[in-house]
């Protein structure tokens, strides 16, 4: 180990012997899964809390207002207001609706982005499942969001919902490729798809800037696919508010719209988590070969905190981008992706192939 | 030949009335012989549809139009077709010579009852279908009882009607749908976060693909000029601002000015001068707030708080003078109410300073925006089009067609500026919404001029405690925010009007509605909506 950072795995060692020390050990898995699922759970909930305060003081700033300012310091207590209000309301039952799919919709699009979630590695051996596949596992499970805003939008009966479930289906079946394509470009240069094998190789190096040109279009085209696959700005049609008034979840009030704002949220943190990853190093810091004082310093940076500024910095692009540009239209946006994203990621890919083929890389 | 000589060939039983505008009276069976020479004869050629006024002499029914034609200066032309029969009055339609005669058409039809043969869709505009009576009928009955509010739901009323005359002359009603069986028929508003008000359109889809458009209006009708018959003038004047309420200076302006028309009463210059710079303003203050609702409806939230920050200053600036930031109740008959506010030419180019570096920043953050581009680039309209279907202001000019009121009739001060008539030729909504961020540059210019000369005297002229109009009738035009307003005022000498009726921008431009977003998506529906920019109080008066 060249690094010198914290090492998270001697605390879930730790607890793990104290456990297999005073129980069996299936009892002990079993009190870990419950453990680690009620942290998962608990993190999932404070970061949405986080981003949706994130976002609002953001675009407050982007549009000359001060956003959330009355409730606390700085707004702060706001969030804490909006989640119990928001916990309180009724959940309005309509007529004409499929009343199980209805309520089922929500918690697919919760579970597929919990899954997701738990695959992020957040620190220097702080991770929940390391799979060999695991990037592979991400992109798969992220795919299945779609079907609860399918669901949503049909079950919902009524017509703005089901447009803007189409349209939803659309732009994400569409952008996944783009996604995906951009992703296995990195793949090809790391040759792992193992999350934890793909920030160990970037320890000297950043992948952005280990793969240079084809790396930089990859972060490109996976930032603007991100953007459209969380539905958000200038790609949130689904939504589309002027349009569809709330697109899918139109018709639905109290916690179960709370589960899609959520997940909206919480997929924003992922995507951007999964960049940080992919091209910028996931947690490792920055280090430059030779700078030994340098490198340590850095190394000080509990390896947690460089994930999450990482995947601050890209959620804040991501926001950026939403509170900047007008919304595309259906059309323009399915063309944009087959005409252009596509074939795009695809040379891309080959590109990035014969670099390493060659050795053209960092 | 004079327009008199060829009417009377046409039309031998027409009798004439001269005045300020050409009146002639027309029997309702010469109308329709008549109505194809005034579109078609290329020695009169009145291309434009200005007004379709309904009205009630108590003997006989009857509709007003006035007829404006491009080719010679905007000279106009008022016709009176009156028929006598109260049960079951018909005039025929001109709604397929000029298509604005659609949506007025409707109107008449709902207000006075009068049915136009050959009207293909002859429903009810603003009252629900099953209303009893015609509100604006002299002996109409406003008894509760007829109408009690309602308790159940509207249906949605897809069957409509057409009248037919055969060759014997009887008359057939014909029923038909307003939308074929298997439409997927999508409703957008009257409650809809992007329809600017009250407003109400149904949409048959294929796909996303918009086949047809019906407007449902009436949602905030407030029966205005029926209310208007009962009071006296200078209480008619608080409805304009209430009206197209971006436009509350010019409409008053003009319901002002066609009063002091008909009493022959001189406005001090000082008054004039206050009036144009206000109009000025509030043309500024409205096309920013159109700015901002198109950056809105696409999707693009910042750039409405950015228009929203500049407006803010001329809110204030009427809020200092006027008292009131919205409905300012400023011009009164005669002149206008009040003062200036003492730091009113501050504040005025202190804004002037701001506005030229906002628009700059405007077209940065959206105008120029690939995507702004691409969205705005729908719903064609050409200038033919834009002409029958009588689109003026910002929306018409945006389809290359010059009809500002400003320098075509110059009142107020605007002979006394230079300004240029900001025109554009790409007739689709980029156009429009280019026209509106041009002409505020426009408006800051007339301000510029006119802001250091502001002379010093009366702010109104002495105007009799009871104002009392002679009998006759008078037409008025304005450049409002959105299109040409009209005002059109008919007294029979007493202290109340015999009828007013108020002729708005915006009732024509949702009549566009229908041709410009064909074949579109529902997208585009919202697009072309908000660079149309329609004000609904000002359709459902």
């Amino acid at each position: 180990m060249k690094y010198n950072m914290f090492d998270f795995s001697v605390v879930t060692n730790w607890f793990n012997n104290l456990l297999t020390g005073c129980m069996p050990e299936w009892a002990a898995i079993l009190v870990e899964c419950i453990v680690i699922g009620v942290v998962l759970l608990a993190a999932y909930s404070v970061l949405a809390m986080f981003y949706i305060f994130y976002e609002r003081k953001l675009c407050a700033y982007f549009q000359c207002r001060l956003g959330p300012m009355r409730v606390g310091p700085w707004g702060l207590l706001q969030l804490f207001a909006d989640v119990i209000k928001m916990l309180i309301k009724e959940i309005i039952s309509l007529k004409g609706t499929d009343k199980f799919l209805f309520k089922l919709a929500p918690y697919i699009v919760v579970a597929s982005s919990v899954v997701m979630f738990a695959c992020l590695p957040w620190g220097y051996g702080m991770q929940m499942i390391n799979y060999n596949i695991g990037i592979f596992f991400i992109l798969a499970v992220s795919s299945l969001g779609v079907l609860g805003i399918l669901l949503a939008g049909w079950a919902s009966n009524n017509k703005y919902s089901l447009v803007g479930a189409m349209r939803s289906g659309a732009q994400m079946v569409s952008y996944e490729i783009s996604m995906g394509l951009a992703i296995m470009a990195i793949v090809v240069l790391a040759g792992t798809m193992n999350i934890n094998e793909l920030v160990l190789q970037q320890q000297n190096c950043w992948f952005i800037l280990q793969g240079h040109i084809p790396a930089i279009i990859a972060f490109l085209l996976y930032i603007i696919a991100a953007t459209a696959e969380t539905n958000r700005g200038p790609f949130d049609l689904p939504e589309a508010e002027h349009e569809l008034t709330a697109g899918f979840h139109t018709e639905y009030s109290g916690i179960s719209f709370g589960m899609f704002y959520l997940s909206e949220y919480l997929n924003l943190f992922i995507v951007s988590g999964v960049a940080a990853l992919m091209f910028l190093g996931g947690w490792m810091p920055i280090h430059i070969p030779g700078w030994d004082g340098f490198n340590a310093v850095m190394d000080w940076i509990p390896s947690i905190i460089w994930f999450l500024l990482k995947a601050f910095f890209i959620s804040y692009i991501i926001i950026w981008f939403k509170w900047t540009f007008p919304r595309v239209r259906i059309d323009q946006l399915l063309a944009f992706e087959w005409k252009y994203m596509m074939p795009f990621a695809l040379a891309n890919l080959v590109l990035m192939a014969v670099c390493v083929a060659l050795g053209w890389t960092f | 030949m004079s327009v008199k000589d060829i009417i009377s060939k046409i039309c031998p039983s027409a009798t004439f009335e001269e005045g300020e505008i050409l009146l002639a009276n027309v029997p309702a069976g010469d109308w329709r012989r008549l109505a194809e020479a005034l579109k078609s004869n290329p020695d009169l050629n009145y291309d434009v549809l200005s007004a379709v006024v309904g009205m009630d002499w108590k003997d006989s029914l009857g509709v007003v139009y006035y007829f404006t034609c491009t080719s010679r200066n905007w000279e106009m032309l008022t016709v009176k077709v009156a028929v006598a029969d109260r049960e079951n009055p018909y005039i025929h339609t001109v709604s397929d010579l000029w298509k604005v005669a659609n949506f007025q058409e409707r109107e008449v039809y709902d207000f006075f009852g009068i049915k136009f043969i050959g009207h293909p869709d002859m429903r009810r505009f603003f009252l629900r279908n099953d209303w009893k009576g015609f509100p604006l009928r002299k002996d109409y009955d406003a008894d509760p009882k007829l109408n009690p509010i309602p308790e159940s739901d509207e249906k949605n009323e897809d069957n409509t009607m057409s009248y037919v005359e055969d060759a014997e002359g009887l008359i057939k009603a014909i029923p038909s749908k307003v939308f074929e069986e298997h439409d997927y028929v999508m409703n957008i508003g009257p409650q809809h976060p992007s329809t600017h008000g009250v407003m109400r359109f149904r949409v048959a889809l294929n796909g996303e693909e918009v086949k047809k458009i019906d407007v449902v209006s009436g949602y905030i009708h407030r029966g205005i000029e029926k209310l208007c018959e009962g009071l006296g003038y200078p209480q008619l004047l608080h409805f304009t601002d209430r009206m197209d309420y971006m436009s509350a200076h010019q409409n008053r302006h003009c319901l002002c000015a066609c009063i002091e028309k008909a009493l022959g009463l001189q406005v001090p210059d000082r008054a004039v001068v206050i009036r144009t710079i206000m109009d000025e303003l509030m043309r500024i203050s409205s096309h920013l707030l159109a700015f901002g609702c198109t950056a809105m409806d696409l999707g693009a939230t910042t750039a409405f708080f950015y228009g929203f920050r500049e407006r803010e200053m001329v809110l204030n600036i009427f809020e200092k003078t006027c008292g009131a930031r919205m409905s300012m109740n400023y011009n009164v008959i005669g002149g206008v109410i009040a003062d200036l506010h003492p730091d009113f030419v501050k504040d005025v180019k202190e804004f002037l300073e701001v506005m030229p570096k906002a628009l700059k920043e405007y077209h940065t953050v959206f105008s120029g925006n690939i995507i702004a581009k691409n969205r705005l680039h729908v719903g064609k309209m050409t200038k033919e089009e834009a002409i029958n279907y009588a689109i003026t202001g910002p929306s018409g000019r945006g389809s290359g067609w010059s009809n500002d009121c400003r320098k075509k009739h110059p009142y107020a001060a605007y002979d006394r500026v230079e300004f240029e008539e900001v025109l554009e030729e790409g007739c689709d909504s980029y156009a429009r919404y280019m026209v509106r961020m041009r002409e505020i540059e426009q408006s800051c210019k007339i301000i510029a001029q006119l802001i250091d000369n502001i002379p010093e005297g009366d702010i109104r002229a002495q105007v009799p405690k009871v104002v009392k109009l002679p009998a006759g009738h008078w037409y008025t035009q304005v450049e409002a925010s959105r299109g040409t307003f009209g005002v059109y005022i008919e007294s029979d000498g007493s202290k109340n009007p015999y009828r007013v009726h108020f002729q708005s921008p915006c009732f024509n431009l949702v009549g566009v509605m229908d041709l410009t977003c064909k074949g579109h998506m529902i997208a585009d529906v919202i697009t072309i909506g908000a660079a149309l920019d329609f004000v609904i109080p000002d359709i459902d008066r």
